[in-house]
């Protein structure tokens, strides 16, 4: 794991420092001299062999570090991320001051699409083959074809504009515990969390669905209802417990693609979480900081990855890490 | 009855089913029977279609909005209209209480303007759409085929060669995988388009399209690469791999050959799932405003002229065309895709 991550760091790195064809002119803006080119140049530390930029870059995330041109240099705090090449913020002070919104997308959403997935899904399963069973199918297939875009702005439409439900995402709440409580936490996150949940528990309600089947006809379910346990118990005891397992890895894999940003819902409803900073700074070209929410979004699948392995074997008896 | 036949379809094309019954016309062994097979197994596909109403009406729907897209300059030129001219006069936009908003007779769908005009610039909507089509079907079934080579290609030489060939493929696949997508997607489009810029790829409107489709197809072969590894690894034990090498053939030739051809079911289920996923890709992108941008058109873009301004909180119209496009698009290819994949892979509906 800990290869995969130096593995992702490197690769993010190279391909930003290898890709645009001057990242010095980008950072120095749109008036700028050649020797103000050199000078950002040397502030940015790229005058230096590329490995020696990676090793200085890595060397910052364990430990403070002095960035830019010699004689004018400032002290980069740890975790040193860089400098943003907009605002001269350090990019991780600007993360920092992003992940609490993402935390609250991601929460809500995972809830609500993690309870309505699985339980439809569920329900699909027990009714197989019955008009219940269709009409949730039916419904997931068109649910999995909804971009976010069009279902976003529509409830945006709807509920905001025209019904005057739901207020519209302000910045100011970005946690159940703040001043406005958590009534209006719910209130200002309930639409994005709305948007995600209708593509997310699609697929949940499809893998669900095909799992319970296929484990209710397994020969443990047979035994289980020949021992006369309550259909009940057969169905949550033994069935969920085995049938889960494909469900917890989804999870697990999409809780950790969530918390790197839910790049278009953020931007469809102007919260300023990491997704939303990610698509500002790379319409700017503000490198340090797209490239350090790749990187930490990357680094969050990574570490999902390894946390489903270890919950395979908390819910599933048959599987035992060894 | 019908199920059994199905499977003594199947299994011609699905390698790993064990002993494949003795049907010498399908019979994937041997030469000569490489072009045979590509035909069977679109035949094989087609029957399975054809039995499902949902799949046929799906597949309708598919062709008709390519004929959409493809026809986008005689259908717009039968409406008498073009996308990119622009008409702000005040008989067609409103110039006093919200200044753009098309005028009543305008918005919607008319005799002179299929579907109303664009708020704002007053441009038609139905040539829009249509050119916009082009661009995003255009966009998606080209980095498919990217993805698709690249998937197919790759993923056959990790499990045919295995050893060192394997690990490296194996280790950049995992790698691919770990990426969260859209950010990097996301973040690496403006920097190619900047690398692109001076090269002949670079010119005008061609500069999006060309940055997405490589973008978007070096992005999304992982996936398959593994799916064909897998089974290419029990392809390359059986017995007509060993025939052909004691023929004398070349590994690449019996990896082009023998092996790939026979892969293909599983290239073509997960080719049919990757387009709708390119689509909904290019119209985030285009929608985040580091894809297609303004005055070309596609279905991102124009979510995008949506969105920017609140038009669409004025004029909701301007929203529901491009998205129910959107929709309809991708859930006829979503669709098709399930039918493609149940006719030609039941291993895969069944997980």
């Amino acid at each position: 794991m800990v290869l995969l991550l130096a593995a992702v760091s490197f690769i993010t790195f190279t391909l930003f420092q290898l890709g645009p064809s001057d990242p010095a002119a980008a950072a120095c803006g749109q008036e700028c001299t050649p020797e103000r080119v050199a000078e950002a140049r040397v502030a940015l530390g790229m005058d230096q062999p590329f490995f020696v930029q990676y090793i200085d870059y890595m060397r910052g995330l364990f430990s403070p570090r002095m960035i830019g041109a010699p004689g004018a240099q400032t002290l980069c705090e740890w975790p040193c991320l860089g400098k943003s090449f907009q605002t001269n913020e350090s990019v991780a002070d600007i993360i920092a001051r992003s992940l609490p919104y993402t935390f609250s997308m991601a929460i809500g959403a995972l809830i609500l699409w993690t309870i309505t997935g699985v339980g439809l899904g569920l329900l699909a399963a027990l009714r197989k083959g019955s008009p219940v069973d269709k009409f949730i199918v039916g419904a997931a297939s068109v649910g999995v074809s909804l971009p976010i875009p069009v279902t976003g702005l529509f409830l945006l439409l709807l509920f905001v504009n025209q019904l005057h439900l739901l207020p519209f995402t302000t910045n100011e709440i970005n946690s159940p515990f703040g001043p406005q409580g958590p009534g209006a936490w719910v209130a200002n996150y309930l639409l994005p969390w709305i948007a995600l949940a209708v593509l997310f528990s699609a697929s949940y309600i499809r893998v669900t669905r095909t799992n319970m089947i296929e484990t209710f006809g397994e020969d443990f379910i047979r035994t289980a209802r020949a021992k006369g346990l309550a259909p009940r118990t057969v169905t949550f005891k033994h069935g969920v417990r085995a049938g889960i397992t494909p469900v917890v890895t989804m999870l697990g894999m999409d809780i950790g693609l969530l918390l790197g940003g839910a790049v278009l819902t953020e931007q469809i409803f102007s919260v300023p979480g990491l997704g939303f900073t990610a698509v500002h700074a790379a319409i700017s070209g503000d490198l340090p900081v797209t490239m350090a929410i790749t990187m930490l979004a990357a680094f969050f699948v990574i570490v999902a990855n390894v946390v489903v392995d270890l919950a395979y074997a908390a819910i599933d008896p048959r599987v035992r890490l060894q | 009855m019908k199920r059994a036949q199905a499977l003594t379809q199947l299994q011609s094309i699905e390698p790993n089913t064990g002993s494949p019954p003795p049907t010498p016309a399908t019979s994937p062994e041997g030469k000569a029977a490489a072009p045979a097979e590509a035909r069977s197994l679109l035949a094989t596909a087609w029957m399975r279609i054809r039995r499902s109403k949902i799949a046929l009406l799906s597949l309708c729907v598919v062709v008709a909005i390519m004929l959409f897209a493809i026809l986008a300059p005689v259908l717009s030129a039968m409406s008498g209209n073009d996308p990119f001219t622009s008409n702000t006069s005040p008989e067609v936009l409103d110039d006093f209480q919200t200044p753009g908003l098309p005028l009543p007779g305008y918005m919607y769908p008319s005799d002179e303007h299929w579907l109303g005009v664009e708020p704002g610039l007053g441009r038609d909507l139905f040539a829009r759409l249509a050119y916009g089509g082009q661009v995003s079907l255009t966009i998606a079934l080209l980095s498919t085929a990217v993805s698709v080579v690249l998937g197919t290609v790759l993923g056959a030489a990790a499990g045919y060669f295995g050893g060192k060939t394997d690990a490296v493929i194996s280790r950049i696949m995992d790698l691919f995988l770990a990426f969260p997508h859209l950010l990097l997607v996301l973040s690496l489009t403006p920097i190619l388009q900047s690398r692109l810029r001076d090269t002949p790829l670079g010119e005008g409107s061609f500069l999006p399209m060309a940055s997405l489709v490589i973008i978007l197809g070096f992005f999304g072969w992982a996936y398959l690469a593994r799916i064909v590894r897998g089974q290419v690894l029990s392809l390359r034990e059986r017995e007509f791999v060993e025939a052909a090498r004691s023929f004398g053939a070349s590994h690449l030739s019996v990896l082009f050959r023998q092996i790939i051809p026979n892969v293909m079911g599983v290239v073509l289920v997960y080719a049919t799932m990757l387009i709708p996923t390119n689509i909904s890709a290019e119209a985030a992108l285009s929608f985040l405003g580091v894809g297609v941008k303004d005055p070309t058109p596609s279905w991102g873009q124009m979510l995008n002229a949506a969105q920017s301004g609140n038009w669409y909180l004025s004029d909701p119209w301007f929203l529901a065309v491009p998205g129910v496009m959107l929709i309809v698009t991708v859930l006829a290819f979503n669709l098709l895709g399930d039918a493609v994949r149940d006719a030609l892979d039941p291993k895969a509906s069944r997980h």
